[in-house]
């Protein structure tokens, strides 16, 4: 039995192990390592397309989540009071969005705001005043900062709301007690409770923009993010270069993951929550 | 008891969630200064009760006064009431101090730091925790942060402190302690306290007053005392100390007292703290310790013996209890002091006596 767990995760991380290896190698071919070298990593960084990439993939990520996290928590507080059937449709409607496939999703969106923007473009372009040029919706960083968050949101629901349910109802009861407002419960009790799941949020709704690649091919009009830049420099073979990125990508969204499953679980003990 | 208003007061007020009735036209002046507890098994509207004085919920029908103002309408964070909670409810993102200074802090205009500093540190030493204030609330056992709670809510000086079930928590020494506490409390800061409990010992020792609930409505509102002595109903008597009661018919006899008629045709007489009609059905209340074991029927005629068999014994030291069986009324509980099983020697289970009291002691009540 503990063979066959080896087994398997040999085979999950061997090849991420060798591309995060090979990254390292000093000769340009993927197939034999010659010896230890960073200068993939800085060929990737001076690559102003990757830089360029890199810059689109942040904006995105930040935006997106910031937009998922803002929405999601108001969306988790404001479920709080709704009982019954309509809750239980949300809920379902919320896993639904977490588990349907990326590029379902992706098409989805493509179709959806293609066709939104099929309607709305005429419009625009009959309302604007005679001379000078008629803005017209197209896909671009908007559209996939939109995408990202639509996803995100879900997530960062689920996360708020397993947080909100492990607390205890009567703080807030007793915040009312003792005289504060609405908003002061809220200020002083509710949000420092929700803090750990809010930012555990933001930090899964960021690696989630940043590392799709599905959603983002889809609806990103010609803007390339940085999977979308590894995966079309792939056509062209995989050199040190890309692996030098996709470590580098692999990194950053580690880091980020194991920090937000680390303030989660502070935050669940309550009585050690900051 | 400077006014004759009282400080708090239910009219008919009707509670209901959806189609469940939570509490039923409660009407119920809380005098100022009292130490009033709400008593019942659980559902039985006595936290609902306590929720509507705390506002929480508002009545479906019905009004709430504090201190003679209808606040129905008002919202909990404006009403001079404060709350101890079932589970405290203690901040665990702020301190032992800075949980006491909660309500201090809402005021506006805001107390200055000092101020507040010395409120909170006045008290904890009321509830006897002087220098804890910097501790957290996790590093505190449970009989420390209910303390904490209490102190949380008298350092507000409200009208009114609620208490929901507040040592349900603790273990049974604890919660002993507790009760002297919470009482010698309430004395010296003349606040009214209010408390719900299920506990009826707790309730008969800190109150002076108790309103017993059942089923949504008010049965009783006395002290412990009346409630003892003068209990309206099967009900009440039962939630008031141990009780035997045998069941039957009323019938009026002379005197003002009643006769109860039980299966065998075994008459029991008794007083009725509530007006009975004749043929109702009824319950006769003893107490364990009214009543009597021998091994003859005692020659006075002003007592009513019964032939029973010992069921078991158990020694409580100053007493011994019996329960004991007749054919006809079943079992019930004897209660025999010491000096009284010396006379008679102890009883064996399985072994023949005869139980007695003296006619007339029983209640005749209600049998709801």
């Amino acid at each position: 039995m503990r063979l066959y767990a080896l087994a398997i995760y040999l085979f999950l991380y061997v090849p991420i192990g060798i591309i995060a290896l090979f990254s390292f190698n000093a000769g340009r071919h993927a197939s034999q390592f010659t010896g230890f070298s960073v200068q993939w990593y800085g060929k990737a960084l001076s690559n102003p397309f990757v830089m360029d990439a890199l810059r689109t993939s942040l904006t995105v990520a930040l935006a997106s989540a910031t937009l998922a996290t803002a929405a999601g928590t108001a969306a988790a507080l404001g479920l709080q009071s709704v009982r019954g059937r309509v809750r239980a449709v949300f809920d379902a409607l919320v896993y639904v969005a977490v588990m349907v496939p990326g590029i379902v999703i992706g098409i989805a969106t493509l179709i959806a705001l293609v066709t939104l923007f099929g309607w709305i473009n005429p419009v625009l372009a009959a309302l604007w005043p005679e001379g000078g040029p008629v803005p017209q919706l197209s896909l671009g960083i908007g559209s996939l900062i939109l995408a990202h968050g639509l996803f995100s949101m879900a997530l960062a629901i689920i996360i708020l709301r397993a947080r909100m349910a492990g607390m205890d109802r009567s703080l807030v009861e007793a915040s009312a007690d003792l005289g504060a407002t609405p908003w002061g419960t809220f200020r002083q009790v509710t949000l420092p409770q929700i803090l750990p799941a809010i930012l555990a949020a933001f930090l899964l709704s960021f690696t989630f923009s940043f590392d799709d690649f599905i959603v983002a091919f889809f609806v990103a009009g010609s803007n390339t993010t940085l999977p979308i830049y590894v995966f079309s420099s792939i056509r062209r073979g995989v050199t040190p270069e890309i692996n030098a990125i996709g470590t580098m990508v692999l990194a950053v969204s580690l880091v980020i993951l194991v920090l937000a499953q680390a303030i989660l679980q502070r935050g669940r003990r309550p009585a050690r929550a900051a | 008891m400077e006014s004759q208003t009282p400080i708090a007061e239910l009219r008919g007020a009707t509670k209901l969630f959806g189609e469940v009735v939570a509490a039923q036209d409660l009407s119920l002046a809380i005098r100022r200064g009292e130490f009033l507890s709400f008593l019942g098994p659980s559902g039985c509207g006595k936290t609902t009760a306590l929720r509507l004085l705390a506002g929480f919920e508002q009545p479906t029908s019905g009004d709430v006064l504090l201190d003679g103002q209808r606040v129905n309408d008002v919202p909990a964070h404006l009403r001079p009431v404060n709350m101890v909670f079932q589970h405290y409810a203690l901040f665990p993102h702020l301190d032992v101090a800075g949980n006491i200074a909660y309500g201090l802090r809402q005021r506006r205009p805001r107390p200055d730091a000092a101020a507040i500093a010395a409120a909170v540190e006045a008290a904890l030493r009321m509830v006897r925790l002087p220098g804890f204030g910097d501790r957290r609330i996790w590093e505190m056992s449970g009989g420390q942060q209910q303390r904490v709670a209490l102190a949380r809510a008298i350092v507000n000086e409200p009208k009114l402190l609620l208490l929901d079930e507040p040592l349900a928590a603790l273990d049974k020494k604890l919660r002993r302690d507790m009760q002297i506490e919470l009482q010698g409390l309430q004395r010296s800061l003349g606040i009214t306290f209010v408390l719900v409990t299920h506990d009826q010992e707790e309730a008969l020792s800190m109150s002076d007053r108790i309103c017993i609930m059942r089923g949504g409505r008010i049965e009783q509102v006395g002290t412990p005392r009346d409630l003892y002595d003068r209990p309206r109903n099967r009900y009440v008597a039962d939630f008031v100390g141990k009780s035997n009661f045998f069941e039957g018919r009323a019938e009026a006899a002379p005197g003002g007292q009643t006769i109860l008629v039980a299966a065998g045709g075994h008459r029991i007489a008794g007083t009725a703290p509530a007006p009975l009609a004749a043929g109702a059905r009824v319950a006769a209340s003893l107490r364990p310790e009214q009543i009597g074991l021998a091994r003859a029927a005692p020659e006075d005629g002003g007592r009513i013996a019964l032939p029973v068999e010992v069921v078991t014994r158990i020694f409580l030291g100053e007493h011994t209890e019996y329960l004991v069986r007749n054919r006809d009324l079943g079992e019930f509980l004897v209660l025999v002091p010491r000096q009284a099983e010396a006379a008679t020697g102890a009883f064996d289970p399985g072994e023949a006596a005869q139980a007695h009291w003296r006619q007339g002691d029983a209640l005749i009540l209600a049998d709801t």
